[in-house]
Protein backbone atom coordinates (compact mmCIF):
# COMPACT_ATOMS: atom_id res chain seq x y z
CA UNK A 1 0.00 0.00 0.00
CA UNK A 2 3.17 2.05 0.44
CA UNK A 3 5.06 3.57 -2.41
CA UNK A 4 9.01 2.57 -2.39
CA UNK A 5 10.24 5.98 -1.43
CA UNK A 6 7.78 5.78 2.09
CA UNK A 7 9.34 2.50 2.57
CA UNK A 8 12.67 4.04 2.31
CA UNK A 9 12.19 6.72 4.35
CA UNK A 10 10.25 4.95 7.22
CA UNK A 11 12.71 1.47 6.88
CA UNK A 12 16.09 4.70 6.90
CA UNK A 13 14.47 7.52 8.12
CA UNK A 14 16.34 10.72 8.01
CA UNK A 15 17.24 13.28 10.29
CA UNK A 16 15.85 11.45 13.49
CA UNK A 17 16.43 13.00 16.78
CA UNK A 18 16.80 16.25 19.25
CA UNK A 19 18.24 19.27 18.58
CA UNK A 20 19.02 20.32 22.00
CA UNK A 21 19.77 23.76 21.16
CA UNK A 22 17.05 24.45 18.67
CA UNK A 23 15.56 27.82 17.78
CA UNK A 24 12.92 26.25 16.76
CA UNK A 25 10.48 23.49 18.16
CA UNK A 26 6.74 22.88 16.57
CA UNK A 27 4.43 19.99 17.69
CA UNK A 28 1.31 18.47 15.75
CA UNK A 29 -0.80 15.68 15.67
CA UNK A 30 -2.27 14.14 18.54
CA UNK A 31 -2.75 10.74 20.61
CA UNK A 32 -6.58 10.11 20.16
CA UNK A 33 -5.40 9.65 16.31
CA UNK A 34 -2.09 8.28 16.88
CA UNK A 35 0.25 10.50 15.18
CA UNK A 36 2.76 13.04 16.74
CA UNK A 37 5.34 14.66 15.71
CA UNK A 38 7.59 16.89 16.94
CA UNK A 39 10.36 18.72 14.44
CA UNK A 40 13.06 20.76 15.81
CA UNK A 41 14.70 23.75 13.64
CA UNK A 42 17.94 25.53 14.22
CA UNK A 43 18.84 28.43 11.90
CA UNK A 44 21.85 30.07 10.49
CA UNK A 45 22.43 33.51 8.77
CA UNK A 46 20.47 34.68 6.36
CA UNK A 47 17.47 32.92 7.83
CA UNK A 48 17.97 29.36 6.48
CA UNK A 49 17.39 26.17 7.81
CA UNK A 50 20.91 25.00 9.20
CA UNK A 51 19.57 21.86 11.06
CA UNK A 52 16.54 19.85 11.10
CA UNK A 53 15.64 16.98 13.28
CA UNK A 54 12.39 14.77 14.27
CA UNK A 55 10.71 13.16 16.86
CA UNK A 56 7.56 11.14 15.52
CA UNK A 57 5.27 8.60 17.02
CA UNK A 58 2.74 7.19 14.20
CA UNK A 59 2.77 4.88 11.82
CA UNK A 60 4.70 4.38 7.99
CA UNK A 61 3.53 7.59 6.77
CA UNK A 62 3.72 9.57 9.83
CA UNK A 63 6.95 8.72 9.93
CA UNK A 64 8.13 9.09 6.34
CA UNK A 65 6.02 12.11 6.05
CA UNK A 66 8.40 13.47 9.15
CA UNK A 67 11.86 12.37 7.41
CA UNK A 68 11.04 13.63 4.17
CA UNK A 69 10.48 17.34 5.26
CA UNK A 70 13.59 17.12 6.98
CA UNK A 71 15.21 16.71 3.55
CA UNK A 72 13.18 19.15 1.24
CA UNK A 73 13.94 21.91 3.72
CA UNK A 74 16.97 21.50 5.42
CA UNK A 75 19.38 24.45 3.76
CA UNK A 76 16.14 26.55 2.55
CA UNK A 77 15.26 30.02 3.76
CA UNK A 78 12.44 30.50 5.98
CA UNK A 79 10.61 32.15 3.99
CA UNK A 80 10.96 29.35 1.14
CA UNK A 81 10.59 26.10 4.14
CA UNK A 82 6.67 27.93 4.98
CA UNK A 83 5.44 27.54 1.36
CA UNK A 84 5.84 23.78 1.60
CA UNK A 85 2.78 22.32 1.92
CA UNK A 86 1.07 18.79 3.41
CA UNK A 87 0.39 17.80 -0.25
CA UNK A 88 3.64 18.52 -1.88
CA UNK A 89 5.34 16.51 0.71
CA UNK A 90 3.25 13.71 -0.15
CA UNK A 91 4.13 14.12 -3.85
CA UNK A 92 7.91 13.84 -2.61
CA UNK A 93 7.03 10.30 -1.52
CA UNK A 94 5.29 9.30 -4.94
CA UNK A 95 1.38 10.18 -2.93
CA UNK A 96 0.00 8.52 0.06
CA UNK A 97 -2.73 6.01 0.51
CA UNK A 98 -6.14 7.95 0.39
CA UNK A 99 -6.63 7.36 4.18
CA UNK A 100 -3.11 8.48 5.37
CA UNK A 101 -3.80 11.95 3.24
CA UNK A 102 -5.65 13.26 6.48
CA UNK A 103 -4.27 11.77 9.47
CA UNK A 104 -0.81 11.21 9.05
CA UNK A 105 0.02 14.08 6.31
CA UNK A 106 1.16 16.42 9.06
CA UNK A 107 4.90 16.99 8.09
CA UNK A 108 4.53 20.70 6.96
CA UNK A 109 1.94 21.82 9.93
CA UNK A 110 4.79 20.65 12.40
CA UNK A 111 7.27 22.78 10.85
CA UNK A 112 5.07 25.88 10.00
CA UNK A 113 4.74 25.44 13.93
CA UNK A 114 8.40 25.26 14.72
CA UNK A 115 8.73 28.56 12.49
CA UNK A 116 6.32 29.91 14.41
CA UNK A 117 8.06 28.84 17.47
CA UNK A 118 11.35 30.71 16.03
CA UNK A 119 9.76 33.54 15.24
CA UNK A 120 8.01 33.83 18.85
CA UNK A 121 11.15 33.05 20.74
CA UNK A 122 13.21 35.63 18.57
CA UNK A 123 10.43 38.44 19.44
CA UNK A 124 10.57 37.87 23.15
CA UNK A 125 14.65 38.02 23.61
CA UNK A 126 15.22 41.03 21.11
CA UNK B 1 14.66 -14.42 5.09
CA UNK B 2 12.59 -16.07 7.84
CA UNK B 3 9.12 -16.48 7.23
CA UNK B 4 6.82 -16.28 10.17
CA UNK B 5 2.79 -16.08 10.05
CA UNK B 6 1.40 -14.97 13.32
CA UNK B 7 -1.66 -13.71 11.95
CA UNK B 8 -3.57 -17.11 12.52
CA UNK B 9 -6.87 -15.02 14.23
CA UNK B 10 -7.10 -13.43 10.54
CA UNK B 11 -6.90 -16.09 8.47
CA UNK B 12 -5.45 -19.44 7.87
CA UNK B 13 -4.44 -21.26 4.84
CA UNK B 14 -6.31 -24.60 3.55
CA UNK B 15 -5.16 -27.51 5.12
CA UNK B 16 -3.92 -30.04 2.62
CA UNK B 17 -6.83 -32.55 3.32
CA UNK B 18 -9.49 -29.73 2.93
CA UNK B 19 -8.37 -29.13 -0.60
CA UNK B 20 -8.00 -32.87 -1.96
CA UNK B 21 -11.45 -32.47 -0.44
CA UNK B 22 -12.37 -29.89 -2.61
CA UNK B 23 -11.27 -30.25 -5.78
CA UNK B 24 -13.61 -32.85 -7.36
CA UNK B 25 -16.37 -30.75 -6.28
CA UNK B 26 -15.34 -27.78 -8.21
CA UNK B 27 -14.41 -29.69 -11.09
CA UNK B 28 -16.10 -33.13 -12.61
CA UNK B 29 -18.89 -33.02 -9.93
CA UNK B 30 -20.36 -29.38 -10.26
CA UNK B 31 -23.93 -29.99 -9.92
CA UNK B 32 -26.33 -27.75 -8.42
CA UNK B 33 -27.74 -29.61 -5.42
CA UNK B 34 -31.27 -28.16 -6.71
CA UNK B 35 -30.80 -29.94 -10.06
CA UNK B 36 -32.99 -32.75 -10.38
CA UNK B 37 -30.42 -34.97 -12.70
CA UNK B 38 -27.69 -37.12 -11.43
CA UNK B 39 -24.93 -34.71 -11.09
CA UNK B 40 -27.58 -32.34 -8.91
CA UNK B 41 -28.32 -35.05 -6.73
CA UNK B 42 -25.11 -36.12 -6.40
CA UNK B 43 -23.91 -32.76 -5.07
CA UNK B 44 -27.09 -32.61 -2.97
CA UNK B 45 -26.51 -35.83 -1.25
CA UNK B 46 -22.82 -34.85 -0.56
CA UNK B 47 -23.72 -31.44 1.01
CA UNK B 48 -25.89 -32.79 3.29
CA UNK B 49 -23.54 -35.56 4.02
CA UNK B 50 -21.38 -33.09 5.00
CA UNK B 51 -23.86 -30.92 7.03
CA UNK B 52 -24.31 -34.32 9.07
CA UNK B 53 -20.56 -34.72 9.68
CA UNK B 54 -20.88 -30.85 10.85
CA UNK B 55 -23.49 -32.03 13.52
CA UNK B 56 -22.14 -34.86 14.64
CA UNK B 57 -18.37 -33.08 15.67
CA UNK B 58 -20.75 -30.99 18.10
CA UNK B 59 -23.28 -32.77 19.09
CA UNK B 60 -25.93 -31.05 17.04
CA UNK B 61 -28.66 -32.59 14.28
CA UNK B 62 -28.09 -31.89 10.53
CA UNK B 63 -31.30 -29.72 10.54
CA UNK B 64 -29.78 -27.41 12.39
CA UNK B 65 -26.67 -26.57 10.78
CA UNK B 66 -26.77 -23.65 8.02
CA UNK B 67 -24.70 -23.33 5.51
CA UNK B 68 -23.86 -19.25 5.14
CA UNK B 69 -20.99 -17.42 3.32
CA UNK B 70 -19.18 -17.16 6.73
CA UNK B 71 -18.95 -15.60 10.05
CA UNK B 72 -20.59 -12.23 9.42
CA UNK B 73 -23.33 -13.69 7.21
CA UNK B 74 -24.00 -15.90 9.79
CA UNK B 75 -24.26 -12.84 12.65
CA UNK B 76 -26.59 -11.45 10.50
CA UNK B 77 -28.83 -13.91 9.76
CA UNK B 78 -29.26 -15.10 13.73
CA UNK B 79 -29.60 -11.34 14.26
CA UNK B 80 -32.02 -10.03 11.98
CA UNK B 81 -33.19 -13.38 11.86
CA UNK B 82 -34.13 -12.96 15.61
CA UNK B 83 -35.97 -9.53 15.27
CA UNK B 84 -37.92 -11.13 12.18
CA UNK B 85 -39.00 -13.89 14.02
CA UNK B 86 -39.98 -13.05 17.25
CA UNK B 87 -43.69 -12.59 18.32
CA UNK B 88 -42.56 -10.55 21.55
CA UNK B 89 -44.15 -7.04 21.72
CA UNK B 90 -40.78 -5.91 23.40
CA UNK B 91 -38.14 -4.69 21.28
CA UNK B 92 -34.88 -4.98 23.47
CA UNK B 93 -31.60 -6.84 22.55
CA UNK B 94 -28.28 -7.19 24.50
CA UNK B 95 -24.92 -7.41 23.29
CA UNK B 96 -20.91 -6.49 24.68
CA UNK B 97 -19.04 -3.80 23.92
CA UNK B 98 -16.16 -5.60 22.64
CA UNK B 99 -18.20 -7.91 20.08
CA UNK B 100 -16.96 -8.46 16.44
CA UNK B 101 -18.48 -5.59 13.69
CA UNK B 102 -20.29 -9.10 12.41
CA UNK B 103 -22.59 -8.36 15.54
CA UNK B 104 -22.46 -4.82 16.71
CA UNK B 105 -23.17 -3.20 13.37
CA UNK B 106 -26.37 -5.64 12.80
CA UNK B 107 -26.82 -4.35 16.42
CA UNK B 108 -26.38 -0.78 15.84
CA UNK B 109 -28.34 -0.93 12.54
CA UNK B 110 -31.37 -2.34 14.42
CA UNK B 111 -31.10 0.44 17.28
CA UNK B 112 -31.29 3.17 14.41
CA UNK B 113 -34.42 1.23 13.59
CA UNK B 114 -36.18 1.82 17.23
CA UNK B 115 -34.88 -1.15 18.66
CA UNK B 116 -33.71 -0.43 22.63
CA UNK B 117 -29.81 -1.73 22.75
CA UNK B 118 -28.32 -2.66 25.79
CA UNK B 119 -24.06 -3.02 25.10
CA UNK B 120 -22.66 -4.56 28.14
CA UNK B 121 -19.49 -3.01 29.94
CA UNK B 122 -16.30 -5.27 30.30
CA UNK B 123 -13.72 -5.88 32.98
CA UNK B 124 -9.66 -4.65 32.44
CA UNK B 125 -9.29 -8.40 31.24
CA UNK B 126 -12.51 -8.31 28.49
CA UNK B 127 -15.14 -10.23 30.48
CA UNK B 128 -18.42 -9.52 30.82
CA UNK B 129 -20.22 -10.00 34.23
CA UNK B 130 -22.96 -12.32 34.36
CA UNK B 131 -24.52 -10.49 36.42
CA UNK B 132 -24.45 -7.35 34.83
CA UNK B 133 -26.53 -8.80 31.57
CA UNK B 134 -29.16 -10.53 34.46
CA UNK B 135 -29.68 -6.54 35.57
CA UNK B 136 -30.59 -5.54 32.42
CA UNK B 137 -32.15 -8.73 31.09
CA UNK B 138 -36.60 -8.26 30.72
CA UNK B 139 -39.69 -10.15 29.60
CA UNK B 140 -38.81 -7.47 26.51
CA UNK B 141 -35.53 -8.81 25.41
CA UNK B 142 -35.25 -10.72 22.24
CA UNK B 143 -31.99 -11.53 21.84
CA UNK B 144 -28.80 -11.56 23.44
CA UNK B 145 -25.31 -11.70 21.76
CA UNK B 146 -22.04 -12.48 23.02
CA UNK B 147 -18.54 -14.02 21.23
CA UNK B 148 -17.37 -17.05 22.76
CA UNK B 149 -13.72 -15.50 22.43
CA UNK B 150 -13.16 -12.57 21.68
CA UNK B 151 -10.64 -12.13 18.34
CA UNK B 152 -8.45 -9.35 19.27
CA UNK B 153 -7.32 -10.62 22.78
CA UNK B 154 -8.54 -13.84 22.88
CA UNK B 155 -10.60 -13.79 26.31
CA UNK B 156 -12.59 -16.56 26.79
CA UNK B 157 -16.29 -15.81 28.01
CA UNK B 158 -19.02 -17.53 30.61
CA UNK B 159 -20.78 -18.68 27.76
CA UNK B 160 -22.51 -21.25 29.95
CA UNK B 161 -23.51 -18.80 32.54
CA UNK B 162 -24.46 -16.15 30.41
CA UNK B 163 -26.62 -18.52 27.67
CA UNK B 164 -28.12 -19.81 30.92
CA UNK B 165 -29.26 -16.61 32.26
CA UNK B 166 -30.53 -15.91 29.14
CA UNK B 167 -32.57 -18.57 28.57
CA UNK B 168 -34.47 -18.32 31.77
CA UNK B 169 -35.48 -14.57 31.20
CA UNK B 170 -37.05 -15.75 28.02
CA UNK B 171 -34.75 -14.72 25.39
CA UNK B 172 -32.75 -16.42 22.83
CA UNK B 173 -29.11 -16.49 23.09
CA UNK B 174 -26.70 -16.03 20.38
CA UNK B 175 -22.62 -16.46 20.21
CA UNK B 176 -20.15 -15.77 17.58
CA UNK B 177 -18.19 -19.18 17.88
CA UNK B 178 -15.49 -17.67 14.91
CA UNK B 179 -12.20 -18.16 16.69
CA UNK B 180 -13.39 -20.61 18.88
CA UNK B 181 -15.03 -23.53 16.71
CA UNK B 182 -12.27 -26.34 16.42
CA UNK B 183 -10.11 -24.20 18.94
CA UNK B 184 -12.27 -25.04 22.05
CA UNK B 185 -13.98 -27.88 22.80
CA UNK B 186 -18.28 -27.22 22.24
CA UNK B 187 -20.45 -29.51 22.73
CA UNK B 188 -24.40 -27.97 21.87
CA UNK B 189 -25.91 -30.34 23.93
CA UNK B 190 -24.17 -29.38 26.53
CA UNK B 191 -23.62 -25.09 25.76
CA UNK B 192 -27.26 -24.06 25.98
CA UNK B 193 -26.88 -21.62 23.14
CA UNK B 194 -30.19 -21.01 20.49
CA UNK B 195 -27.69 -20.05 17.57
CA UNK B 196 -23.83 -19.86 16.96
CA UNK B 197 -21.85 -18.62 14.25
CA UNK B 198 -18.62 -19.87 12.61
CA UNK B 199 -16.29 -19.64 10.04
CA UNK B 200 -14.51 -21.57 7.75
CA UNK B 201 -10.95 -19.82 7.16
CA UNK B 202 -10.36 -19.44 10.57
CA UNK B 203 -9.95 -23.14 10.99
CA UNK B 204 -8.18 -24.59 7.86
CA UNK B 205 -11.04 -24.05 5.62
CA UNK B 206 -11.42 -22.23 2.69
CA UNK B 207 -13.06 -18.45 2.84
CA UNK B 208 -16.38 -17.89 1.69
CA UNK B 209 -17.69 -20.68 4.16
CA UNK B 210 -19.15 -20.83 7.32
CA UNK B 211 -22.39 -21.71 8.89
CA UNK B 212 -25.05 -20.56 11.23
CA UNK B 213 -26.01 -23.47 14.24
CA UNK B 214 -29.74 -22.83 14.82
CA UNK B 215 -31.10 -25.09 17.93
CA UNK B 216 -34.68 -26.95 16.86
CA UNK B 217 -37.23 -24.61 17.48
CA UNK B 218 -35.74 -21.42 17.18
CA UNK B 219 -37.62 -19.23 15.11
CA UNK B 220 -35.58 -17.12 12.87
CA UNK B 221 -37.57 -14.55 9.92
CA UNK B 222 -36.25 -14.48 6.91
CA UNK B 223 -33.81 -11.44 5.99
CA UNK B 224 -32.67 -12.32 1.95
CA UNK B 225 -34.95 -13.49 -0.34
CA UNK B 226 -34.87 -15.68 -3.51
CA UNK B 227 -34.57 -18.69 -2.97
CA UNK B 228 -35.38 -22.02 -0.55
CA UNK B 229 -32.01 -23.18 0.51
CA UNK B 230 -30.99 -23.47 3.56
CA UNK B 231 -34.96 -23.42 5.12
CA UNK B 232 -34.76 -20.51 3.07
CA UNK B 233 -33.20 -18.38 5.75
CA UNK B 234 -29.70 -18.13 3.12
CA UNK B 235 -31.49 -17.82 -0.52
CA UNK B 236 -28.71 -18.89 -3.09
CA UNK B 237 -27.06 -22.05 -4.58
CA UNK B 238 -25.25 -23.45 -2.00
CA UNK B 239 -20.92 -23.02 -2.19
CA UNK B 240 -21.13 -26.64 -2.77
CA UNK B 241 -16.91 -27.32 -2.97
CA UNK B 242 -17.17 -24.82 0.50
CA UNK B 243 -19.62 -27.01 2.55
CA UNK B 244 -17.37 -29.81 1.95
CA UNK B 245 -14.07 -28.08 2.27
CA UNK B 246 -15.73 -26.96 5.53
CA UNK B 247 -16.79 -30.37 7.13
CA UNK B 248 -13.29 -31.89 6.53
CA UNK B 249 -11.96 -28.49 8.46
CA UNK B 250 -14.15 -29.33 11.11
CA UNK B 251 -13.37 -32.75 11.46
CA UNK B 252 -9.54 -32.70 11.69
CA UNK B 253 -9.67 -29.62 14.25
CA UNK B 254 -12.05 -31.30 16.51
CA UNK B 255 -9.86 -34.63 16.30
CA UNK B 256 -6.37 -32.81 17.33
CA UNK B 257 -8.07 -29.71 19.28
CA UNK B 258 -6.88 -31.39 22.33
CA UNK B 259 -3.46 -31.94 21.53
CA UNK B 260 -3.09 -28.43 19.20
CA UNK B 261 -4.34 -26.69 22.12
CA UNK B 262 -2.12 -28.06 24.75
CA UNK B 263 1.63 -27.16 21.94
CA UNK B 264 0.06 -23.76 21.42
CA UNK B 265 -0.88 -23.24 24.97
CA UNK B 266 2.99 -24.15 25.43
CA UNK B 267 4.62 -21.54 22.84
CA UNK B 268 2.11 -18.81 23.51
CA UNK B 269 3.16 -18.83 26.81
CA UNK B 270 6.44 -18.82 26.08
CA UNK B 271 5.52 -15.98 23.67
CA UNK B 272 3.73 -13.33 26.37
CA UNK B 273 6.98 -14.42 28.99
CA UNK B 274 9.51 -12.91 26.48
CA UNK B 275 7.58 -9.91 25.19
CA UNK B 276 6.25 -9.27 28.46
CA UNK B 277 9.84 -8.90 29.86
CA UNK B 278 10.63 -6.49 27.76
CA UNK B 279 10.51 -2.90 29.29
CA UNK B 280 7.37 -1.67 29.46
CA UNK B 281 5.77 -4.15 27.63
CA UNK B 282 2.21 -5.49 29.05
CA UNK B 283 -0.15 -8.42 28.29
CA UNK B 284 -3.54 -7.33 27.10
CA UNK B 285 -6.16 -9.80 27.85
CA UNK B 286 -6.77 -12.52 30.62
CA UNK B 287 -3.59 -14.42 31.50
CA UNK B 288 -5.83 -17.74 31.62
CA UNK B 289 -9.29 -17.52 30.01
CA UNK B 290 -7.70 -16.76 26.92
CA UNK B 291 -7.31 -18.42 23.56
CA UNK B 292 -4.42 -21.17 22.95
CA UNK B 293 -2.89 -19.31 20.14
CA UNK B 294 -3.66 -15.64 21.19
CA UNK B 295 -0.90 -13.10 22.39
CA UNK B 296 -1.65 -9.27 22.63
CA UNK B 297 0.40 -7.04 24.14
CA UNK B 298 1.18 -3.36 23.82
CA UNK B 299 3.89 -1.24 23.57
CA UNK B 300 4.60 1.79 25.36
CA UNK B 301 5.62 4.75 23.14
CA UNK B 302 4.97 3.04 20.11
CA UNK B 303 2.41 2.85 16.93
CA UNK B 304 1.50 -0.39 16.33
CA UNK B 305 1.56 0.30 12.28
CA UNK B 306 4.93 0.97 12.14
CA UNK B 307 5.72 -1.68 14.48
CA UNK B 308 3.74 -4.19 12.17
CA UNK B 309 5.68 -2.73 9.01
CA UNK B 310 8.92 -3.20 10.37
CA UNK B 311 8.14 -6.68 11.36
CA UNK B 312 6.99 -7.89 8.28
CA UNK B 313 10.26 -5.96 6.89
CA UNK B 314 11.80 -9.03 9.11
CA UNK B 315 9.83 -11.57 7.84
CA UNK B 316 6.93 -11.74 10.50
CA UNK B 317 3.13 -11.23 10.31
CA UNK B 318 1.29 -10.03 12.83
CA UNK B 319 -1.81 -7.10 13.46
CA UNK B 320 -2.24 -4.47 15.55
CA UNK B 321 -5.63 -2.39 17.04
CA UNK B 322 -3.86 0.36 16.13
CA UNK B 323 -6.73 3.18 14.25
CA UNK B 324 -4.06 3.25 11.49
CA UNK B 325 -4.65 -0.45 11.09
CA UNK B 326 -8.34 -0.61 11.45
CA UNK B 327 -8.88 1.87 8.57
CA UNK B 328 -10.56 4.31 11.37
CA UNK B 329 -10.11 7.07 13.21
CA UNK B 330 -10.38 5.27 16.50
CA UNK B 331 -7.49 2.53 17.78
CA UNK B 332 -9.47 -0.72 18.52
CA UNK B 333 -13.11 -0.63 20.35
CA UNK B 334 -12.26 -3.79 22.38
CA UNK B 335 -9.22 -2.65 23.47
CA UNK B 336 -10.67 0.44 24.63
CA UNK B 337 -13.90 -1.05 26.41
CA UNK B 338 -11.18 -2.42 27.94
CA UNK B 339 -10.24 0.14 29.72
CA UNK B 340 -6.86 0.85 28.18
CA UNK B 341 -5.54 4.72 26.93
CA UNK B 342 -5.13 5.78 23.35
CA UNK B 343 -1.63 5.36 23.76
CA UNK B 344 -2.03 1.77 24.95
CA UNK B 345 -4.59 0.87 22.41
CA UNK B 346 -2.29 2.46 19.42
CA UNK B 347 0.25 0.52 20.60
CA UNK B 348 -1.11 -2.96 20.85
CA UNK B 349 -0.02 -5.66 19.06
CA UNK B 350 -1.64 -8.88 18.10
CA UNK B 351 0.06 -12.44 17.48
CA UNK B 352 -2.05 -15.55 16.90
CA UNK B 353 -0.41 -18.80 16.76
CA UNK B 354 -1.48 -21.62 15.25
CA UNK B 355 -0.84 -25.05 13.24
CA UNK B 356 2.05 -23.86 11.32
CA UNK B 357 3.51 -22.08 15.01
CA UNK B 358 7.24 -23.69 15.93
CA UNK B 359 9.13 -22.63 18.89
CA UNK B 360 11.76 -21.70 16.43
CA UNK B 361 9.58 -18.79 15.14
CA UNK B 362 8.71 -18.13 19.14
CA UNK B 363 12.39 -17.31 19.31
CA UNK B 364 12.76 -15.65 16.00
CA UNK B 365 9.99 -13.44 16.98
CA UNK B 366 11.64 -13.19 20.29
CA UNK B 367 15.41 -12.16 18.82
CA UNK B 368 14.04 -9.65 16.49
CA UNK B 369 11.24 -7.70 18.43
CA UNK B 370 13.44 -5.96 21.25
CA UNK B 371 15.75 -4.15 18.43
CA UNK B 372 12.48 -3.01 16.63
CA UNK B 373 10.44 -1.88 19.40
CA UNK B 374 14.00 -0.30 20.88
CA UNK B 375 13.99 1.46 17.57
CA UNK B 376 10.87 2.96 17.09
CA UNK B 377 11.37 4.20 20.38
CA UNK B 378 13.83 6.25 19.70
CA UNK B 379 12.20 7.75 17.12
CA UNK B 380 8.95 8.50 19.68
CA UNK B 381 8.54 12.32 21.26
CA UNK B 382 6.47 10.30 23.73
CA UNK B 383 8.03 10.25 27.40
CA UNK B 384 7.05 8.32 30.45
Amino acid sequence: MYSEKVMDHFQNPRNVGVLPDADGVGEVGNMRCGDIMRLYIKIGKDETIEDIKFQTFGCGAAIATSSMITEIVKGMSLAEAEKVSNRQVAEELDGLPPVKMHCSNLAADALKAAIANYRENRGASS
Amino acid sequence: MQSVYLDHAATTPVREEVFAAMVPYLTEKFGNPSSLHALGREARRDIEEARGRIARELNASPQEILFTSGGTEADNIAIFGAVAGSKKPGKHLVTSAIEHHGVLHPFQALESRGYRLTVLPVDKYGLVDPGELEKVLSPETILVSIMQANNEVGTIQPIQELATLTRAAGALFHTDAVQSLGILPIDLQELPVDLLSASGHKLYGPKGIGFLYRRKGTKLGPTAFGGAQENSLRPGTENVAGIIGLARAVELAVAEQAETSKRLIYLRDKLIAGLTALPQVTLNGHPRLRLPGNVNVSVSRVEGESLILRLDLKGIAVSSGSACTSGALDPSHVLLAMGLNHQAAHGSLRLTLGRSTTEADIDYVLQVAPGIIEGLRQMSPIVD
